[in-house]
This record gives C-alpha cells, structure tokens and sequence, in this order.
C-alpha cells in the first residue's frame, strides 16, 4: 500500500475558493479564472501516490504550485478541497492535536533558505523539534549529534548558523529534519539556493544518506537534471495541475504532452535515457548453423558490412564480416567456425548512453545488447546513439 | 455649515469617566505613586558615588568602556550641578513609567501582529496618541489624579507608548516567513512560536521600541513639571518662570546627560542580542 495518497487536491487562493473548483471541474484554465473571479489557482485536481522509501520528486516551474503541493501535506498550506491520506490517517480531517502530533513525528521538513533559527546554534537548531515535544535534554543532545554526524558537520554544534556557508546551512536544515526521524522527508527547493558544484555534493550526499535511511522522500525542484538525478519517480506540474507522473526516463521517452516535451529538450539525455530505450531488433541474424554462403547474401541483401551470429536460443555467438564470409566462400567452407569474430561490443539494456560512446568510438560494428544470459535483445548503431540524444524517435 | 463641539462633548465624557471610574483612577494612582516612591527611595539609598559607579558598570557591560567613562563623567557633572536629588526623582519617574508602558505595550504589539484587525483598529489610536500636543495629556491627567507625579506619569505612559507597539507589531511581522514556517512544521504549538522563535528573531528591533520609548518619557517627565511631578523638569520650568538662564541652563544639560546614558545603555542591550 502507498505510504502517501493524495486525491483530487485543490487549493485556490482567493475569496470563492469553492466556486472556482466548480469553474475548474468544467474546464477553465488558470488564466480564465483569474481573470472572471480574481483568485489564483494553486493546485488544480492533482492526485498521486508515493509509496513507503520511494523518492517522489516534484517538479516544475516558478508559479506551477509545487510549493503549494508540498506545504498542503504538511498543512502549512490549508487545501480547498480533496484528500491526503498519509499512513491511513485523513490530513485534512486531524484537529489541532492530531496535526501537531503528525508534523511532531512523522513529517519534518527542509526549507529552500534553510529556514534556521538564527539566534540559535547548530545543536539547538537540530534539537528544535525534540525540545517542543519536551525531550529531555540529555537524550535529545544524542539524537541531535547523530543528526549532526549523519550530514557531516561534527565539530559545528556550537556554530551560529551565519558563520557557516550555504551548504552547511542546509545540512543544519537537513539535520534537524532527520533529528526527530520522521517517516516522511518534505524538501522544498532544498537545493536551489546553493552554488552548482556545492549542490551537485548535497544531491550525492542525499542519494547515499537515502539509500541507508529508506526515508520517504518528497522533494520539490524546479531543475530537470536534479529531478532526473534524484527521483525514483517525477511529478511534472504546470498551472497546479499534475501534468505527467514516472520515471525519468518515461518522462524523456514519453513526454505526455509538449509542454513536457519542451521541458525536457534541454535535458542531457546522455545521461539518462538507456541502451534499451535506443536499441533496435536486428534487421538480420544469421544462426550459428548457417554457412558462410547464407551470410554473405543476408549481408548483400541488408547492405550490411557485418552481421551478428546467435544461436537457436537467440545466445549472442559472435559477429561475422562481409570479406571474411567471402574469402571463407573461396576457401569452399561450410561453416563459419574459422570466421566468427568473438570478441564483440557488448552492453546491458540499463546502461546510459553517456556510457555507450567511448565503445561506439572505438568499435566498427553495432553495438550488441544482451541480458544476462547473453540473450541478444538488440543491437545499437552510432546513429541511434545520436538521435536518443537529440530526443528523436529512433 | 455644522457647529460641533468636540471639545465640549470630549470634556463631558472626560468628567463622566472622573465620576464613574473613580475607583480605578484611585487603584491607578496607588500602583503607580509606590513604584515611584519605591525606585525613588531604592535610588537615594544608595550612596551617591557607588551608584554612580554601578551605572559605569552598567554601561560598561552592555556597551563600551567609552560609555562607561561617559556615565561616570556625566553623573558626576550632575552631582557636581547639585542636581542629584531631582535627576533621581526624573529618573525614577522615567523608568516606572517606561515600565508600566513596555509590560502593557509589548503585548498590544504582540496582539497586533498576529491579528490584522486588532492592528487596523490600533493603528489610528496610536496616532492620536503620538502626536496629540503633550501638553493636552495633562489635563485630563491632573483632573483624573490631581496634581503631583502620577498624572505626570500617566501622561508620560500614554505619550511614550506608541514606539514600542509599532516596533514589536514590525519586529514579529518581520521574522523571515519560512523560519516560521520551520517552526510550524515541526509542530510547535502557538506559545512555543512565541516565546521559542518570533520574539529571540524580533528582540532587537523590540528593544529599538524600548529605547524609543524611554526617551520619549524623559522629553514628556519635563513636561510634566508643569503639574507638580517635579525633578530636572521643575529646575527647566524654574528658568523660564525666573528668567533665570543659568538654573535653565543647568537642568537642560542635566537632562540632556541623563538621556544619552540611558539611550547608550538601552541601545547596547540591542546590540548585544543582534551580536548573538
């Protein structure tokens, strides 16, 4: 079961809130309504799932409602109308209590300037949340130094947080999030105000915290190569509406409309679209059975200088070349044992194209994809690897 | 065109209040004429030079040497002045009306910053408080509390409260949007918001109103000699009334030494929780 359910969320901004859902249920766009009634739509019928340990990624641009989204779960933001169910619990549904007892323990937050409290140090940043739920203090300086250790900042409990750099700010930020181990982790822009190379640190640094905490993940950005880097899953939003939900490479491959398609053409593809995504089924095989003489002619027939050899289980044998086949025709052999070339460029379907091209440089034949048990599942060509970077169908 | 008069209908319900809350005007007085006579006699206890050098300290701790060297110069000038006895009189007027103001001030500004109505309906009340002429305050003042250092207290709390309500309103409005919404997140009831973020944000620009407000009670305690609250005001009004340029001269420089000790002292207070 999801972890996060979200159904038909709105929320509108604005005096007739209520009336707005009507006129966006009837087919209004974001424009239309601010125009005929004055208020603005944040979010507009968004619905998804996030499931336990997933990485859930928001993206989209300044005024798309990602913000608005992410503030709704937590409540910061009180949605018009709809429902999110968090671990069985209705949010929208919780009184007073119910909600701080949530936010208390089960979803923290990390804000894009930080959010610190700066009259307070480092130590007592991190131990905010536990000292509100009344802590006591010895236990709570533990669990604040384990939040400190986890994001690297030993040695700056009693820092101020304006005599540290933006990174660090963020790990303070990150660090008080994780102190009271929520279920759930809201990260609002959290990268967007770091320099670029700090940024790309904290993306790795996330990634490798994630994969030991398993935490549930909501991250909002506005930077398509982070959505790609970090997300299990992306949610593209545009003028409050879900646009497209899946993974990065569905979303590259597939764009659901061309607002996508115009997101993601700038997108380096290299490095996420797959050997899979851009190999084609082979025009012509010839089995390891055959001789040289059928060779020849599919290879005459397909205009092909090589052609790949597998078994009657479609098990890559090999690759043979068009003046080897011809010589061994000389020869008058029946077989292509002597002229089967072994050694050829080989990949998994999972590799990125990024990885494809020192070997498509190098090599003078397709690129051959297999599984792992040496099934042939196709092969790639220099030209494939050029159009799935350029984003054409191939 | 209309023939109104507001004054006569203000004075009607000024004599109103005088006949129906008289009780409370008593109760009033009382608070306020024993925190006067107390810091009064706590500050005349004391002798003379070891006060003076515990102000120096004062100074010293919550701003610079340069302002303890100043206090200890300027008391001592004062002293010298044979104006002692009235400069202790001013000041313990001055800081049991700041006081009085800052505990129900600090509140009304809290109150205005978390409820835009409550702000909307201050904010012209402020106004008239601030910039109705001094001199009017004391005539209610004198009817409600006859003549002496109450009403001359009371006109100075009325005068001088308006800073610290507008800048504890800003100060709160202004701590950084998503700190509070940090603070929300991680579900801090609306006390802990309080007392645990918004007012350690706004402090400095709280004790900004602080200081703003002790120094218009010093420029209105001055004025208030003129209904008997005595101290460096009566010395002033003693000037002008005796044509006397030396006498006026000396109390002006008196209250001039005693408003900059003060400033300096409450301006560092600010200054140490921005450093912190």
């Amino acid at each position: 079961m999801s972890l996060i359910e979200v159904k038909n969320l709105y929320k509108i901004f604005g005096n007739k809130p209520k009336k707005v859902v009507l006129l966006l249920e009837k087919g209004l766009s974001k424009d239309e309504i601010l125009n005929k009634t004055g208020n603005t739509v944040g979010i507009s019928n968004a619905s998804f799932e996030v499931d336990q340990g997933e990485f859930f990624v928001v993206m989209g641009l300044s005024g798309s409602g990602k913000s608005t989204l992410i503030r709704c779960l937590n409540r910061l933001v009180e949605p018009t109308t709809g429902e999110i169910i968090i671990d069985g619990d209705d949010i929208l549904k919780a009184d007073k209590d119910k909600l701080k007892d949530i936010r208390r323990k089960k979803i923290s937050m990390v804000f894009q300037h930080f959010g610190l409290f700066p009259h307070r140090t480092v130590i007592a940043n991190v131990e905010y949340g536990l000292e509100i739920q009344g802590v006591e203090p010895q236990k709570r300086t533990e669990k604040a130094k384990e939040a400190i250790k986890l994001v690297g900042l030993e040695g700056y409990e009693d820092s101020m947080p304006n005599e540290l750099s933006g990174g660090m700010q963020q790990r303070v930020g990150l660090a008080r999030a994780l102190a009271n181990d929520p279920d759930i982790l809201l990260m609002d822009e959290a990268f967007s105000a770091l320099d670029p190379l700090i940024r790309k640190e904290m993306q790795d640094e996330l990634l490798e915290l994630q994969s030991k905490m398993k935490k549930t993940i909501i991250f909002i950005t506005h930077d398509l190569d982070e959505a790609l880097k970090l997300g299990d899953r992306i949610a593209v939003m545009k003028d409050g509406k879900v646009v497209q939900i899946g993974s990065a490479e569905d979303i590259l491959t597939n764009p659901a409309n061309d607002y996508v398609k115009e997101f993601v053409q700038d997108v380096d593809r290299s490095r996420v679209v797959t050997a899979e995504a851009i190999m084609r089924k082979p025009d012509a095989l010839i089995s390891s059975k055959d001789g040289p003489r059928v060779a020849a002619r599919k290879m005459k027939e397909n205009e092909f200088s090589s052609i790949y050899v597998t078994d009657k289980n479609r098990k890559l044998q090999g690759i043979v070349r068009i003046e080897d086949a011809s010589k061994a025709i000389e020869r008058g052999e029946k077989s292509l044992e002597n002229i089967i070339i072994k050694d050829v460029p080989k990949t998994s379907p999972e590799q990125q194209i990024i990885d494809l091209l020192p070997t498509a440089k190098t090599s003078d034949y397709p690129i051959a994809v297999i599984d792992e048990q040496n099934t042939l599942l196709g092969i790639i060509v220099r030209a494939s690897i050029i159009l799935g970077i350029i984003g054409e169908e191939v | 065109m209309f023939d109104l008069n507001i004054g006569s209908y203000f004075e009607i319900f000024v004599l109103w209040l005088k006949d129906n809350f008289d009780f409370l005007f008593d109760f009033i007085k009382n608070v306020l004429e024993g925190s006067i006579n107390g810091i009064e006699y706590l500050l005349n206890v004391i002798p003379v030079i070891i006060l003076i050098l515990l102000f120096g300290l004062l100074a010293w701790k919550v701003s610079s040497k340069g302002v303890a060297i100043f206090t200890i110069i300027g008391l001592l000038l004062i002293d010298s002045m044979g104006l002692w006895a009235e400069t202790v009189s001013t000041l313990a007027l001055v800081l049991s009306a700041s006081f009085i103001t800052l505990i129900i001030g600090i509140p009304l500004g809290i109150i205005a910053s978390k409820s835009d109505g409550f702000d909307r309906i201050l904010r012209p009340i402020l106004d008239f408080m601030q910039t109705m002429p001094a001199f009017v305050y004391l005539i209610p003042a004198v009817l409600f509390f006859s003549l002496g250092k109450v009403p001359g207290a009371f006109a100075t709390i009325i005068f001088s409260m308006p800073p610290v309500v507008r800048l504890t309103n800003l100060a709160i409005r202004q701590v950084p949007k998503e700190v509070v919404e940090a603070g929300r997140s991680f579900g801090s009831t609306s006390k802990q918001m309080l007392f645990k973020v918004q007012l350690p944000i706004a402090l400095p620009t709280i004790l900004a109103g602080v200081n703003q407000t002790i120094m218009l009670a010093l420029s209105m305690v001055v004025i208030s000699a003129m209904i008997g609250s005595g101290g460096l005001g009566k010395i002033v009004l003693r000037g002008i009334q005796e044509y006397k340029i030396d006498l006026g001269f000396e109390g002006g420089l008196a209250v001039v030494i005693l408003a900059m000790i003060l400033d300096r002292i409450t301006q560092g207070l600010g200054d140490i929780n921005k450093d912190k």
